[in-house]
């Protein structure tokens, strides 16, 4: 594939490879989070860890817009799914989330029109095409999908499309990245930027992590000579004993992000006071929601959501595993009560959590460190 | 983090919860869901929680519980194989095929993939209220070709009639009969570390080519499904390599990646699978990068994993891609003793991930 295969070069891998080995200080432990789900998704996907040196350790952050997602907020769409004249809409990989009474999936094997949709215009067709019926978006995602949600409920105003509605769960990076960074157990040594989010919101808002919190960050793409460059360049700047923002992602990240998406974002979307992430708790001014103009196309106003909270499990320590404090397996409830069958925490939901990365690859992981 | 146990070293904690999930992955699954949803069809954990939690001990004996893709029996001095398969398509018609030659080739399959050579057929119809006779007319003609080209006969049949709303069109069961080759010895128990895991073509064809056609990803590729019978593979294999022809699975549901980790678990050794390898059509492979889905995990309906013993496999190889179709036939990887009942990738980049049995259908990602 041509403008792929050229980011997944083995022998540019291998280079980069040895390069980060000759920088790193052979005593010293490093732990780098990575902040995205998608790099997390491309650290398994290309096996990046057999790539690194055994004592450079990858953290996996809480970018996963799927993982984050509090179990009321899923019990919350399946209420309004249950109405007669309903059709929710998500993303697929939504689907598959837990409640604290099921997944979306299983609400739709007891009835609920529940629908996969692969971007929010998809939804708004559904609309188009069912006048009879109430059509709902479950919006989900950081700043990176935020803009699409707005420009259909942009489209649907336009259009007159009375029928659709988004239940807004857009969620915000920096506010649960401070939160991690104001944790006084913290155990991280640098970033690696979300490229997705930043390709919106730009790479100038994640200078503070570096001069306030003096951790060094790259802003990572997504191919596995993206990020292995971005590690490379982490590493350096820890070796130099510099903290600043770089821009891995030049080709699609410019440095004040994208100027068109941020106006229709602040146009259509407004800060929650306070939102509830799964297994780090409440974050104040972490999420969006519609702004006062859209109430019309607000799900939790048109159908009294009932606002449902499912405490996160007192066993579960997901807060923990995100700021590198413990390792998946020393979780009480790990492998026992908590498995990629029966998820109890944010970590294991989504296969690319820590948790469940852990549960799948730990056994071989563990023998490279061996050999 | 403190130990309790002071004398106990980390190291030795982390062996403690691997064992842990080992056991719990070697404990017989128990079926406990309150309800079926569609993961319970797509082939994957769902699937075979279903179907050994529930199915398997409900109706306990020894050839089913072998989990092969059609159960074998011996009559007087013939080894006879029977199978039986459902067949739910939207749409009816996709690019390279329809839900009739699925019907013949699905089940065709399953016996030949067990070493046995087609004879006959059943055919179990379910029509919606409202179908268009030209729609059955032109399935029923597909069915009668697939079944001259796969030299099997359909001696038997039964028709339902279901109210409109309830079919989707229609729904195809077949049932069929095969005699096992004399030259199979075929069992997905006996893998052997050194073995080579052939596939018969490029993966992944069928199900990217079904999930196009019903348009909802409004993207769209030249990409046309595979169904095919698969018994002239299993023919010039059995030919070529004999008694070297450990096993073979026809990779439906689930795709590549699901035979593997079936076959890693009932023989108790691990697959190694080295990427590089794998053929793949680059409209497939571009459609999957976009749909953010693994190619290893799409339905095929005309591809079959075959494991032969090291000195077999290039003669093997050669055999297949000699049958016309069959070109891009592959050695994708090894057979290995460790880890256990696991199916590791190569990565084309350089790493090795864990390819594991998905719980579900493969969804779309959203980052």
């Amino acid at each position: 594939m041509k403008f792929v295969d050229e980011f997944r070069d083995a022998a540019l891998g291998e280079k980069l490879s040895a390069e980060i080995a000759s920088i790193v200080e052979p005593g010293r432990h490093y732990k780098i989070m990575e902040v995205c789900g998608g790099h997390t998704h491309t650290i398994y996907r290309y096996g990046i860890d057999d790539l690194l040196p055994a004592n450079v350790e990858l953290v996996h952050g809480p970018g996963c817009p799927v993982c984050v997602i509090p179990m009321g907020r899923v019990d919350d769409g399946v209420a309004i799914a249950r109405h007669a004249d309903v059709i929710l809409t998500c993303f697929g990989d939504m689907m598959r989330v837990p409640g604290g009474n099921g997944s979306f999936l299983d609400a739709k094997a007891a009835g609920a029109d529940i629908r996969m949709v692969y971007s929010p215009l998809d939804a708004l067709r559904i609309a188009r095409e069912h006048p009879d019926r109430q059509v709902v978006f479950f919006a989900i995602g950081f700043e990176t999908t935020a803009p699409s949600t707005a420009l259909t409920v942009l489209r649907a105003r336009a259009e007159g499309i009375r029928n659709f509605t988004v239940m807004c769960n857009h969620v915000t990076i920096l506010p649960p990245l401070r939160a991690l960074l104001e944790s006084p157990d913290l155990r991280l040594d640098g970033f690696i930027g979300p490229g997705h989010v930043c390709t919106v919101v730009g790479a100038r808002p994640f200078e503070f992590i570096a001069t306030q919190y003096h951790k060094p960050v790259a802003v990572s793409g997504f191919e596995p000579l993206d990020f292995l460059q971005s590690v490379y360049m982490v590493l350096k700047q820890l070796a130099d004993g510099r903290c600043e923002v770089e821009n891995q992602y030049t080709r699609v990240v410019p440095y004040d992000g994208n100027l068109q998406a941020l106006k229709l974002l602040s146009q259509v979307f407004e800060l929650r006071p306070h939102f509830e992430w799964r297994g780090l708790g409440f974050i104040s001014q972490s999420a969006l929601q519609l702004a006062p103009e859209f109430r019309e196309y607000d799900a939790e106003i048109r159908f009294a959501v009932p606002g449902i909270r499912v405490a996160d499990p007192k066993a579960c320590q997901c807060g923990e595993v995100l700021k590198g404090v413990i390792k998946p397996w020393e979780c009480k409830v790990f492998g026992t009560a908590c498995t990629p069958e029966h998820p109890i925490g944010t970590c294991m939901v989504s296969s690319e959590g820590a948790c469940a990365a852990y549960y799948n690859f730990g056994r071989v992981a563990r023998e490279r460190v061996v050999v | 983090m403190t130990s309790a146990r002071p004398d106990v070293t980390e190291r030795d904690r982390e062996q403690e919860a691997l064992d842990k999930i080992d056991l719990v992955r070697a404990r017989a699954p128990r079926f406990r869901d309150e309800r079926i949803t569609m993961a319970h069809g797509a082939g994957g954990k769902a699937t075979s929680t279903l179907v050994q939690g529930l199915f398997v001990p409900a109706f306990d004996n020894d050839i089913l519980s072998r989990l092969d893709d059609a159960g074998v029996v011996e009559i007087g001095v013939s080894r006879l194989a029977m199978t039986t398969d459902s067949f739910v398509v939207r749409p009816l018609v996709f690019p390279g095929g329809s839900i009739g030659d699925l019907a013949v080739n699905g089940t065709v399959n399953d016996l030949a993939v067990v070493g046995a050579r087609p004879i006959a057929l059943t055919l179990a119809m379910v029509l919606e209220e409202g179908l268009s006779s030209e729609i059955l007319r032109r399935e029923v003609e597909a069915i009668a070709r697939a079944a001259r080209n796969a030299g099997v006969s359909i001696i038997a049949g039964d028709t339902k009639v279901v109210e409109r709303g309830h079919a989707d069109g229609m729904y195809i069961c077949t049932t069929g009969l095969g005699r096992v080759d004399e030259r199979a010895t075929l069992s997905p128990r006996c893998l052997q570390p050194g073995d080579r895991v052939l596939v018969s073509g490029s993966i992944g064809d069928h199900g990217t080519a079904i999930m196009l056609a019903r348009g909802e990803f409004e993207l769209e590729a030249e990409i046309v499904s595979d169904t095919r019978s698969l018994w002239p593979v299993v023919d010039v294999l059995l030919e070529a390599a004999g008694p070297h022809l450990r096993c073979m699975r026809d990779a439906t549901r689930g795709g590549v990646a699901s035979v593997l980790n079936e076959l890693a678990v009932a023989s108790g050794v691990a697959v190694l699978v080295n990427e590089r390898a794998i053929p793949i059509h680059p409209n497939v492979a571009g459609a999957c990068e976009i749909l953010g889905i693994d190619p290893m995990y799409v339905a095929n309906e005309g591809k079959l994993v075959a494991i032969v013993a090291p000195e077999a496999a290039d003669r093997a190889l050669d055999a297949i891609r000699g049958i016309p179709g069959c070109e891009d036939a592959a050695d994708i990887g090894e057979v290995r003793t460790e880890p256990r009942s696991m199916v590791l990738v190569q990565t084309a980049f350089g790493g090795r991930r864990v390819m594991d049995l998905l719980v579900g259908d493969p969804l779309p990602r959203i980052c």
